[in-house]
């Protein structure tokens, strides 16, 4: 976010240097502060072992997603391993149990499994982190300017969040999706404005109100700042720890709302997870049990191990963002 | 507290009417009507389609369609079915809304008890193999991928194993001869369920206001007596065999949400205990020399559960909400599945209704909890 020009003198921590120099001197030692809360917190988000696993599991999988254009480039041919338009031409049978051409098979249609399975991948991230950049983007504004003005603000936004919790979202999303043709863009602007005005928006606010009557904010109004200098410059970098846990959790809950709309067959999207298991279900591999795992396992645990990866990841920050959680040294 | 009441009434209505109208526009912005439905259909010329959308009042300007919807919602009208021509849509819904309540509400009270139980005992022995454990595998099962868990569950117990019923919620054999219909049957067991809370409350309101020197073991045996003679009223009233049949029904679908949604209680409550446990009053009870159990069921856990309680709001909306997702695997007919079908086929009277059922009962739940909060924090009292 760009800094907006301060009204009034700039905060310097050395008054009577050129003012160009003293600001840079002023953004390296804010810098430094930074570096050194993160190497705080990144050593407590290293002690939770479930963390640190988590956070294996995002990496392995992003590796995959990063994985998929090289080997379409290099290694596979379109033809037979394009995720959508493919077809495996030398199996006799579809789907083709996992061989050393198709390592995890080929679905009813006669396509690589792992080819969709790394494409997929992806796009979850794309939605993923789409959704939570626009839950946090608003929760963190709304949460800001909510408890900074206060009265009427507060008032309409905190309503508005409580009529949008009390909404029926996965019901509104099959009815937005069977209605119109939704894709992966709009799934993930849609799930991240109902978290942003929401759920999310209340949490943020009620951190922002505590933070609201520390004294350097006053400070910062005695000094000469301007409401947006206040917002911007110290109440929302303030916010962002317990946003960035919540951006977590929207990844979590926009991944799994994706797989669910994509089972129904109600998205409209190439491919993804949820449509990988709902061409298996639609064409009755999913009763037959194990007989035809690579059809139905790899997705399913995809989807389990990417949401819970995220999760756990949040339930680790969850320790670094409130101390009162943590475990005592005694 | 009327005050309260009142103007949370006056929100709940509110958000009603968004929820109305947002569903009517929504459904009138997509293109086409229900009459295109049969556009390739040859047996229909259009001039019967002309006559369909005449009939269902589909051929006026959808400001008009909307106030004409309002009104009708309002006064309790909520049209026809297109999809089961005949039946009103209130009919429909009103036949399917129990069915989902009996499901739902079962099932989260026990994930809610049993995410409680776990969530407590973790909470107090900290970082042993058992918290690893159960974080890790309450996380995986609270994000795995419901419809392929509900399958593979069917698959598992209901075709290898054959221990329950593969779908659907009754078994037409067992039906075919009864004279009562289904619905009566999902009433009475919501009204005995009703009355076993309502009795068990009422001995431990007894117990508590004029037995302090009974020791609370004595209110076991009590309620289970309780348990008892309704179990055996259901016994002797000749429908309990119908009733035996629902359950068995029952099992996997309650199965499956509470291995999907305790974990989301038992996480939270591991948090809140963790806030309580440094609390002085847990150190005083501890060094009174209580037994470590007492301390944390009475003292630590009871103070826990305030933002449980909240989030039991959030479990039973998600659960009413995601009603579609359980019901249509297991072929349940709630809400649900009624919604599911209804979007499907463009049946938009019966979309807008189910909506609306689900808007509704969703709302009454966040009432009710709201209310229930203040009897348990008595810190808190609405102006």
């Amino acid at each position: 976010m760009n800094t907006p020009v301060p009204v009034g003198p700039v905060p310097t921590p050395e008054s009577g240097v050129e003012p160009g120099r003293g600001r840079v001197r002023f953004v390296l030692a804010r810098l430094r502060l930074m570096w050194r809360s993160f190497r705080n917190g990144w050593g407590i988000f290293m002690d939770s072992r479930i963390g640190m696993l988590s956070l294996f599991t995002i990496i392995a999988f992003a590796l995959m997603a990063a994985a998929h254009p090289i080997l379409m480039a290099f290694v596979w041919d379109p033809a037979t391993y394009d995720p959508v338009t493919g077809y495996s031409f030398d199996q006799v049978e579809q789907p083709a149990p996992p061989s050393w051409k198709h390592p995890l098979g080929t679905d009813p249609l006669g396509r690589d499994v792992l080819s969709q399975l790394l494409y997929s991948t992806r796009s979850e991230f794309v939605l993923g982190i789409t959704a939570a950049l626009v839950t946090v983007g608003i929760a963190t504004f709304v949460g800001a300017v909510a408890a900074y003005y206060g009265r009427l603000l507060d008032a309409f936004f905190m309503r508005l969040a409580d009529l949008i919790i009390a909404l029926p979202a996965i019901s509104l999303l099959i009815v937005l999706s069977a209605l119109f043709h939704l894709n992966l863009f709009y799934l993930a602007l849609i799930i991240g404005v109902l978290g942003g005005f929401g759920g999310t928006a209340i949490i943020l606010k009620s951190q922002a109100l505590s933070i609201k009557v520390k004294p350097f904010i006053e400070a910062a109004r005695v000094a000469g700042g301007g409401h947006f200098h206040i917002i911007f410059v110290h109440i929302i970098p303030h916010l962002l720890p317990l946003a960035l846990l919540y951006m977590m959790f929207t990844v979590t809950s926009a991944i799994f709302a994706e797989a669910v709309l994509s089972f129904l067959g109600l998205l409209d999207i190439r491919m993804s997870w949820g449509i990988m298991i709902h061409t298996a279900n639609t064409g009755g591999y999913l009763l037959g049990g194990t007989r035809y795992w690579w059809l139905i396992v790899p997705a399913g645990a995809s989807i389990t191990l990417l949401c819970s990866a995220f999760y756990l990841a949040g339930r680790a920050l969850d320790e670094v963002v409130n101390p009162r959680l943590r475990r005592r040294n005694d | 507290m009327t005050g309260y009441l009142v103007r949370r009434t006056g929100q709940m209505v509110l958000t009603l009417f968004l929820i109305i109208t947002f569903t009517f526009f929504l459904v009138q912005a997509q293109p086409g009507d229900y009459a295109s439905f049969y556009v390739l259909n040859p047996d229909l010329p259009p001039e019967v389609k002309d006559q369909i959308r005449a009939a269902f009042g589909l051929d006026k300007p959808a400001w008009q369609q909307y106030l004409i919807h309002l009104k009708n919602t309002f006064t309790g009208n909520l049209g026809v079915s297109f999809g089961n021509f005949p039946r009103p849509v209130l009919d429909v819904l009103v036949e399917r809304v129990p069915r989902t309540l009996v499901l739902f509400l079962t099932a989260t009270a026990v994930s809610f008890y049993i995410g409680f139980f776990l969530g407590k005992a973790m909470a107090w022995r900290r970082g042993g193999l058992f918290e690893y454990a159960t974080t890790i595998s309450g996380a995986l099962l609270f994000t795995a991928f419901t419809p392929a868990f509900g399958l593979m569950m069917i698959w598992a117990f209901a075709f290898k194993l054959g221990w329950f019923p593969v779908g659907k919620f009754l078994d037409p054999l067992v039906w075919r001869g009864a004279d009562v219909s289904a619905n009566y049957v999902f009433g009475n067991m919501l009204l005995s369920a009703a009355a076993f809370i309502a009795f068990a409350l009422l001995v431990m309101l007894c117990l508590k206001r004029f037995g302090r020197r009974v020791p609370s073991v004595a209110a076991f045996p009590i309620v289970l007596g309780g348990a008892l003679i309704i179990v055996a009223a259901w016994a002797l009233s000749g429908i309990g065999g119908l009733a035996l049949d629902i359950v068995k029904h029952m099992v996997l679908p309650v199965a499956t949400l509470t291995l999907i949604s305790f974990a989301g209680t038992m996480l939270l409550t591991r948090n809140s205990m963790l806030e309580t446990i440094r609390e002085d009053y847990v150190m005083a009870a501890r060094a009174k020399g209580l037994p470590d159990k007492l301390v944390r069921d009475r003292h630590a856990a009871r103070n826990a559960m305030l933002p449980i309680v909240t989030s039991l709001v959030y479990s039973l909306i998600f659960a009413i909400d995601g009603s579609v997702i359980i019901e249509s695997v297991f072929s349940w007919p709630g809400t649900g599945l009624t919604l599911l079908q209804a979007v499907r086929s463009e049946d938009l009277p019966l979309v807008m209704g189910a909506m609306l059922f689900i808007g509704m009962l969703s709302l009454l739940a966040h009432v009710i909890v709201d209310v229930l909060y203040v009897y348990l924090d008595p810190r808190i009292r609405y102006q």
